[in-house]
């Protein structure tokens, strides 16, 4: 990249291999300061093997990744002073209360236990914990704790925060709050690299974002871009008995047509010609509407279940 | 499967903030565990001293109570330490996932380990202190001397805590370390001259003894313990510090396996 000196996280044609699988492939992206990237992919797409690359937790068998200007994993332990992690699976250290779990957290980045002391309250403040400061873990629900895990990534008040999956298995109201603070985080100028397989969770927070499927890239833009790149303008999903009849009718007036269950998927550029062949059909039920995100997800990965 | 990292651990003063971490957390719990690392010994050294040593003439020219003395304070530091090292580090790297949450700030692996190998001999001299304050209290002491044991303690610890994270390395789940504490360090202990002299034993497994390295700790407390200076200092000592260093090698290039690839 030409504007390297601007980019957090540099990401250039890395491969990590596990047992002869390659879990990723050939992978390069870059991170400008202030962006908030997604790395979409289903389950098994190598999302979290590239995160763990990132934070030269793991080693990569090809490639180059440069860290807030440090190369990684050479100098991975100086970049992760200025990195913040907030894993997919809760890591809360469950023998402590919230207050205790970010002090002794500020410790492993050199902080001593005055300063974390100091920054404390507005972390607290900021996950909306102030009541819980001496709170044990086990009474947290997954909302709060999920927030704490935030606090504690902040503890360094880092240049670019890493979340993996940050909102998976939470209700909605605990997961608009997390929403919430993430975009405060963006206006106060933080870089974040988000994966999620939530589509609405990127369509809202990221500013670019990559779709990644088996260790590749299949594409990358900005929410509106791939939308308009990749899939038609609009969708109409119709689902009721004599579905799939119709659905080869539906076929002359769609410019792609799916079946999956019980419902049929039409993408088109111009739904009108499709309702008026639902008119003489009213055992059908269906859903007109703008084409999103997760239709391009869709349309990229397959609509083949992974586990 | 992935190759092994055979480079060696690169030590840093990175681990004090691990090890202050283990601190904090017992010293939440520290009321009832130094109750139980007092009252533990003190029962097992009055009912095997008094009791079985009631029965018997003099071990080695002293009375049974003061020989078990400084045998038990060598199996106290590798029971803890091993304790230490496997049940609890395993909830902390595979339950609570701990260990990843402090590596994804700016710690590695190798200061974890070395975190957990310091806080496993700090357990062991603390039972070992426990035991020390028991056996003087009942007059078993002679001398200044005694006081080594406790340094001997910490040594005997971080020999074990290295043992101890190849298990963990290794471990599927706790019932693991099950098997280690049954097969190897209970076995261990009745060879070791721990309750009875080496003498005591067949030849060839005197021999087999001489290669554990319990025997040695308990080789260099009994005569400390006495108000002697142990015989072959230098070869008891380099075999616990052998035993501790391989064994914390193999486990970081274990635990590299594990957890970072």
């Amino acid at each position: 990249m030409s504007d390297g000196a601007a980019s957090v996280l540099e990401v250039n044609n890395l491969v990590k291999r596990y047992a002869g699988e390659t879990v990723v492939a050939g992978l390069s992206f870059s991170i400008a300061r202030g962006e908030c990237f997604g790395l979409l992919g289903p389950n098994g797409a190598g999302k979290t093997t590239t995160l763990r690359a990132c934070l030269g937790v793991i080693a990569p068998d090809e490639g180059s990744i440069s860290l807030v200007g440090e190369p990684v994993p050479l100098r991975a332990r100086e970049a992760r002073l200025r990195v913040g992690v907030c894993p997919q699976q809760d890591n809360l250290d469950p023998d402590f209360t919230v207050f205790e779990n970010l002090v002794v957290y500020a410790r492993y980045f050199g902080i001593t236990d005055a300063d974390a002391r100091a920054r404390i309250p507005g972390l607290l403040e900021f996950s909306s914990l102030e009541t819980k400061r001496d709170a044990r873990i086990q009474t947290l629900s997954g909302g709060m704790k999920r927030r704490l895990t935030l606090a504690r990534a902040l503890i360094n008040d880092p240049d670019i925060l890493f979340l993996d999956e940050p909102t998976t298995g939470l209700d909605p109201q605990a997961r608009h709050l997390i929403w919430e603070r993430l975009r405060e985080l963006l206006k106060r100028g933080k870089t974040l690299l988000l994966t999620t397989h939530f589509m609405e969770e990127a369509e809202r927070l990221c500013t670019r974002l990559a779709v990644i499927d088996h260790g590749k890239k299949i594409a990358e833009g900005t929410p509106r871009e791939l939308i308009e790149t990749h899939i038609e303008r609009e969708v109409l999903e119709v689902y009721g008995d004599g579905v799939a009849a119709w659905s080869k009718l539906a076929k002359h007036h769609a410019a792609r047509v799916e079946l999956s269950g019980e419902t049929v998927f039409c993408y088109t550029q111009d739904a009108h010609p499709l309702l008026a062949t639902l008119e003489g059909a009213p055992q059908l039920r269906f859903l007109r509407r703008p084409a999103n995100l997760e239709d391009v997800f869709i349309k990229l990965t397959g609509r083949d279940l992974r586990d | 499967m992935q190759s092994y990292d055979w480079s060696l651990p690169k030590l840093s003063l990175r681990f004090i903030p691990v090890w202050q971490r283990m601190f904090l957390v017992w010293k939440k719990l520290a009321v009832s565990s130094v109750l139980g690392n007092i009252a533990d010994p003190m029962i097992a050294l009055v009912a095997f001293g008094y009791g079985l040593g009631a029965l018997l003439p003099e071990v080695e020219g002293v009375k049974y109570i003061v020989f078990l003395a400084s045998g038990y304070v060598c199996t106290s530091a590798m029971n803890a330490a091993t304790f230490e090292a496997t049940y609890s580090a395993f909830s902390r790297m595979q339950m609570q996932r701990t260990w990843e949450g402090i590596m994804n700030a700016p710690v590695q692996l190798e200061d974890v380990m070395l975190g957990e190998a310091v806080w496993c001999a700090t357990k062991s001299l603390m039972s070992g202190v426990a035991i020390f304050v028991v056996i003087v209290a009942l007059g078993l002491v002679e001398g200044a001397l005694a006081l080594w044991v406790l340094p001997l303690v910490v040594l005997t610890g971080l020999c074990f805590a290295g043992l101890g994270l190849v298990l963990n390395a290794l471990a599927k789940g706790y019932d693991f370390f099950t098997y280690y504490f049954t097969v190897v360090l209970t076995p261990m202990t009745f060879v070791s001259g721990v309750f009875f002299p080496l003498a005591q034993l067949p030849g060839w497994l005197q021999t087999l003894a001489h290669c554990l390295p319990l025997t040695h700790a308990v080789l260099l407390a009994r005569p400390l313990m006495q108000g002697r200076v142990p015989e072959n200092i230098a070869l008891h000592l380099g075999v616990l510090v052998a035993y501790g260093l391989v064994g914390f090698y193999v486990a970081v290039v274990l635990t590299r396996r594990r957890l970072l690839s």
